[in-house]
């Protein structure tokens, strides 16, 4: 096919090859690299987290306690009440920043920096996992779905359906509940996160694989001969790429809120309950709220790990937002915007329907001319 | 109306799916964990009449099987019998339910329809004008979205409740206050709203503004807005041709959309011990008071998918080609 | 800004003159669009003069990418961002009411968003290729029927308009009751005509119509531009019709341009276009199409493919692909100049270099210069 000027940059979406053989091209787009940037300090601070961190998160810095022994010397030592040992009582204002503490303290005077350390790898851990097997399952059952129709189309179809239609939330907390082992491990939180998020992904796959089915280079595959598997796997999965790179941001992001959220109702485990779960940014907050911490202005405890939440959101919504205008390119800013239109020196506003007319000669607007002139050639 | 008895029959069996699970979920689990229960409802005040129900609803000395409970369960269900709660003074599923489930209602109801119109109109600007002053909202909205319900909760109480004072911090109304219809009781319940509500609006909103955005630019491409144009009509009448396009997505995807939001307000109501239904599930499953917490599921999940329905309703009445399908 | 109605205008009396005499009711001059700015941008159409007569069905051909849809786009500023017009004139010519002096000819690249509103579809309208996707899928035929009649005829009550909608419909072989249908109640051919009866509702003076037919099948495409001929007859309206089968344009068109790569190759009467081309493009361009009768020849077509509009050939264009080529074709871009005194025009160094033209491109023009489309139908 030549080249058609519209279609190059108004495309809804980059012709799909067969074979897969092309590179995958990554756009240069400053929202993927902004996305890519933040989520590489956080990875990192995810790997070398516990490594770096100044306490252990746990630690109650015994300088930093007030030690009031209240039944008398020599009956404290050694008790454990509510998680504070015996002879130490929590700190009616937990520290703010110093030196010692970059972040400030906990009410019981645990270093807010040094939870922060130990609870990005966890947190990280679990939103990646239950993002990677969201995404699995919403491939397994949404490309069957769309290639396989029919019946197996119909069934697969429903699943997806009724799990779109539950209420995530409640559902998790109802698993969380009674499942064992969610309190305690992260693979076990991370399968049940997984087990809520991976129906939407898997409808927009199934509508996808749909369109892409009666596609000629997948038709034609078919009548080849081409096993079904066969043609799936390498016909139909390398144009669906973008899309789940697309669906496993999305995932994630989700399973980053589901699982913080858990953690905050207390459903995920605590690191103070035997045996302890896992230190989270949810777990922080959730110690914030107990210790009724918001409205008494303790800043520093509840803001960093909510920050951090958000940042890793955005980060995960910016990759996305770069992949959507990569898949959908009339999400592109292409050529005509008010920063191009500055740069070249003219101000206009581009309206759909009003084409923009730059310079050009005003010529006297002639009447109606007569019967033919004898024109010329086009040549001015 | 083919397209909508479908709906309903997909939604019973999703309503199927929802309550089975959480019917068999305790018991499947390893352990004891009915005895358990019952253990723990003694010690937090289940009066005797109150373990006798639950010995019989967990069927402690109804040695039938499991498949037969299960009818049981369904029967008690369809005559609106959703337990007793032991945690709550033995007080039965259903009227707790019917006490905390208008806070959540109108609180979710009011915020959600704000939030949806607000952010609609913004994204059908953004999509439009393209380029313009406000195009700053877009990363604004984007973060936004990525901040989770509960944070962006105390980070207003921080900021509205404790350093401004402009509202109170916690509660659904003035507990100082006897209930009734006086004016300072209503005003009270207004009053104790607005944080809440703002939360809501001020998360969700986000969303619905990207993606009608979004959903906007898709649809601004098509032949027949410019040919909209090219008929001359007026601008406004052109932004709705694309617009009344643009939104029927944003339908078609209330399933989703909904369960964000009932989420978010979930933990809204936590933070701010606003007496909705979600706080009702959260106190249930912290005091481990089964039938409450397998009441309340129930109710909320039933609730949502007839918000979903009313939805498909619409979609049905603003989209020609869905009526069609059937 | 007031939407005044009409003058009242006189009575058509169909054309049937030949395009020599009829007045100019759109020209063209020296129209450049780019898609973009500054050093990126691509050069689209470049000094492109059109001059549409009234009556008169002028044809545009040439392949895809060439340019002729964002000339007619531009033309009447309709090209989608990042289209920019760099310069020339469009001038419309209303037509003159007999007794009164005409309205003032308009340049619509100067004119202001209510001017433009004011002559868009009341005197010059569009019909698209896709009507499926050029007809509102949420909304009635009726209704779009009725917010075209509201804008531009608003001294008429709903009832009237309604009545209008039902004339134009049936105007094209559709019943009345389709105006309550949806457009995906209908199929292609229905779909087409309620475009084109969409397009005729104000009587405009001009119709431009890009592609109107190409994705109808072969039958319907027929019964369509046979019915678009019989009301260019009775109406009496001035036709650019573009496409790229340049088998249509002979028996539909009086004049035919040629368009490569955003320029005018060639422009003549079609009779004389179809028996005697000029130009190497357009003599590949019959070639490529097999007759229905005559003696079986090897099929031609052009070697090679269109260009990419943002690395053009040097000089002329069209020079890789040409049979005839010259050093000089290579160096200078040749300009749309006239052939000796027929009126005809071409761009092409063969006939204005000096060197000596081919046996193929100096065939003589056929003897009845004069024949108009219709008549030539009518010999079929």
């Amino acid at each position: 096919m030549s080249t058609n000027v519209t279609t190059l940059l108004t495309s809804p979406e980059p012709a799909p090859t067969s074979r897969g053989s092309r590179a995958i091209r990554m756009p240069r787009s400053p929202k993927i690299i902004a996305g890519l940037v933040i989520l590489a300090v956080f990875a990192v601070l995810a790997i070398i987290g516990p490594a770096i961190s100044p306490y252990s998160p746990n630690e109650i810095n015994q300088n930093w306690v007030k030690i009031t022994c209240q039944q008398g010397p020599g009956l404290c030592i050694g008790e454990i009440k509510d998680g504070v040992p015996g002879g130490y009582v929590p700190l009616e204002v937990p520290l703010g920043p110093s030196a010692a503490h970059p972040l400030g303290t906990t009410l019981l005077g645990q270093d807010v920096w040094s939870q922060l350390l130990n609870s990005t790898r966890p947190t990280l851990v679990v939103a990646f996992l239950a993002g990677l097997v969201a995404t699995a399952l919403s491939i397994l059952i949404g490309v069957s779905a769309g290639y396989l129709g029919g019946s197996a189309d119909e069934g697969l179809s429903l699943l997806s359906n009724v799990f779109l239609a539950i209420p995530g939330l409640p559902l998790l907390i109802v698993l969380a509940s009674y499942v064992p082992g969610a309190d305690t491990s992260v693979i076990v939180i991370g399968l049940i996160v997984a087990l809520t998020g991976w129906a939407y992904g898997s409808r927009v796959l199934r509508a996808q694989t749909l369109s892409l089915r009666n596609r000629d280079f997948v038709e034609a595959a078919r009548v080849s001969g081409e096993g079904r598997l066969r043609i799936i796997l390498a016909e139909v999965m390398p144009n669906l790429l973008p899309i789940i790179a697309s669906s496993f941001l999305f995932t994630t992001l989700y399973a980053i809120g589901a699982y913080v959220s858990l953690a905050f109702l207390g459903l995920a485990g605590t690191p103070t309950s035997s045996p302890p779960g896992p230190w989270n940014w949810g777990i922080m907050l959730q110690q914030v709220f107990d210790n009724n911490a918001v409205n008494t202005g303790y800043w520093w405890w509840w803001l960093p790990p909510g920050i951090c939440i958000a940042l890793v959101g955005t980060s995960l919504a910016l990759l996305n937002f770069g992949i959507d205008e990569f898949i959908n390119p009339r999400l592109r800013a292409v050529g005509l915007t008010r920063k191009a239109a500055r740069k070249a020196g003219i101000s206009f506003r581009a309206t759909l329907g009003f084409t923009p007319v730059m310079g050009g000669r005003k010529a006297p607007v002639a009447p109606a001319s007569g019967s033919d002139d004898g024109r010329g050639g086009s040549s001015r | 109306m083919r397209f909508i008895a479908r709906r309903v029959g997909f939604y019973a069996i999703a309503a199927w799916v929802a309550i089975t699970v959480s019917f068999f979920l305790p018991r499947m689990v390893p352990g004891d964990p009915v005895a358990g229960i019952i253990a723990n409802a003694s010690i937090h005040g289940c009066n005797p009449y109150c373990v006798k129900a639950l010995e019989l609803e967990f069927g402690v000395f109804n040695h039938s099987s499991l498949l037969v409970q299960y009818l049981q369960y369904w029967g008690n269900l369809f005559h609106g019998n959703l337990g007793v709660s032991y945690f709550e003074s033995s007080q039965p599923v259903t009227t707790l339910v019917a006490a905390y489930l208008p806070w959540t209602i109108g609180l979710l109801g009011v915020a959600t329809v704000i939030s949806f119109v607000l952010g609609t109109t913004i994204g059908i600007f953004l999509g439009w004008r393209r380029g313009s002053r406000l195009d700053w909202v877009v990363p604004g909205a984007t973060f936004f979205q990525a901040i989770p319900y509960f944070f962006l909760a105390m980070v207003l109480i921080e900021v509205f409740a404790s350093i401004l004072k402009w509202f109170p911090p916690q509660y659904g109304y003035d507990i100082t206050l006897t209930p009734g219809w006086s004016v300072g009781y209503i005003w009270s319940i207004i009053d104790h709203a607005m944080l809440p509500a703002f939360t809501v609006v001020l998360a969700s909103a986000a969303g619905f503004i990207l993606g009608m955005r979004n959903q906007m630019l898709t649809t601004m491409d098509e032949d027949f807005v410019l040919v909209a144009r090219a008929k001359g009509l007026h601008s406004g009448r052109v932004v709705w041709y694309a617009a009344r396009n643009a939104i029927l997505p944003s339908v078609s995807n209330f399933s989703l959309a909904i369960s964000l939001v009932v989420a978010g307000q979930l933990l809204v109501e936590v933070v701010f011990n606003y007496p909705g239904i979600g706080y009702l599930l959260f106190k249930a499953v912290i005091n481990h008071d089964y039938p409450l917490v397998q009441g309340v599921f129930v109710v909320i999940v039933l609730v949502v998918l007839a918000a979903n329905l009313i939805a498909d309703v619409v979609y049905a009445f603003i989209d020609p080609r869905a009526r069609q399908e059937a | 800004m007031s939407e005044m109605s009409p003058p009242a205008r006189a009575p058509r009396t169909p054309t049937h003159s030949t395009a020599r005499q009829a007045d100019p009711v759109l020209e063209i001059r020296g129209l450049t669009v780019d898609y973009g700015f500054g050093t990126e941008a691509v050069h689209a159409v470049v000094d492109c003069d059109l001059v549409l007569r009234r009556g008169q069905v002028l044809g545009l051909a040439g392949e895809s990418g060439s340019g002729k849809s964002t000339l007619s786009m531009a033309a009447i500023r309709l090209l989608r961002s990042p289209g920019v017009i760099t310069g020339g004139e469009v001038l419309f010519h209303p037509r003159p009411v007999e007794g009164e002096s005409s309205d003032p000819t308009i340049d619509l690249l100067r004119a202001d968003e209510a001017e433009l509103r004011r002559v868009r579809w009341s005197e010059i309208s569009v019909v698209f290729q896709s009507a499926l996707n050029a007809l509102n899928p949420v909304i009635t035929i009726g209704a779009q029927f009725d917010d075209l009649l509201k804008v531009h005829r608003p001294h008429l009550s709903s009832t009237e308009r309604w009545d209008r909608g039902v004339e134009l419909l049936e105007m094209v072989g559709m019943t009345g009751e389709r105006l309550r249908s949806y457009s995906h109640e209908l199929s292609g051919g229905m779909r087409q005509r309620a475009m084109i009866a969409m397009a005729l509702a104000l009587e405009p003076q001009v119709m431009i119509l890009d592609e109107p037919t190409t994705a109808l099948d072969v039958v319907t495409q027929r019964e369509i531009l046979e019915e678009l001929m019989g009301l260019r007859d009775r109406l009496g309206f001035a036709a650019l019709f573009i496409t790229h089968d340049l088998s249509l344009l002979v028996e539909l068109a009086d004049e035919i341009v040629v368009m490569y790569a955003g320029r005018l190759m060639e422009r003549a009467p079609a009779a004389s276009l179809f028996r005697a081309p000029r130009v190497p493009y357009t003599y590949g361009l019959l070639h490529c199409f097999p007759p229905m009768h005559g003696e079986r020849k090897p099929m031609e077509g052009i070697p090679g493919s269109p260009p990419d509009l943002r690395a053009l050939p040097s000089g002329c264009s069209f020079h890789p692909r040409c049979p005839w080529a010259m050093e000089r074709c290579r160096k200078e871009t040749p300009v749309l100049t006239r052939l000796d005194a027929s009126g005809r025009e071409a761009a092409c160094w063969l006939h204005s270099g000096g060197a000596t033209v081919p046996a193929e491109l100096a065939l003589a023009d056929p003897g009845d210069r004069g024949s108009s489309a219709a008549t030539r139908r009518v010999a079929r």
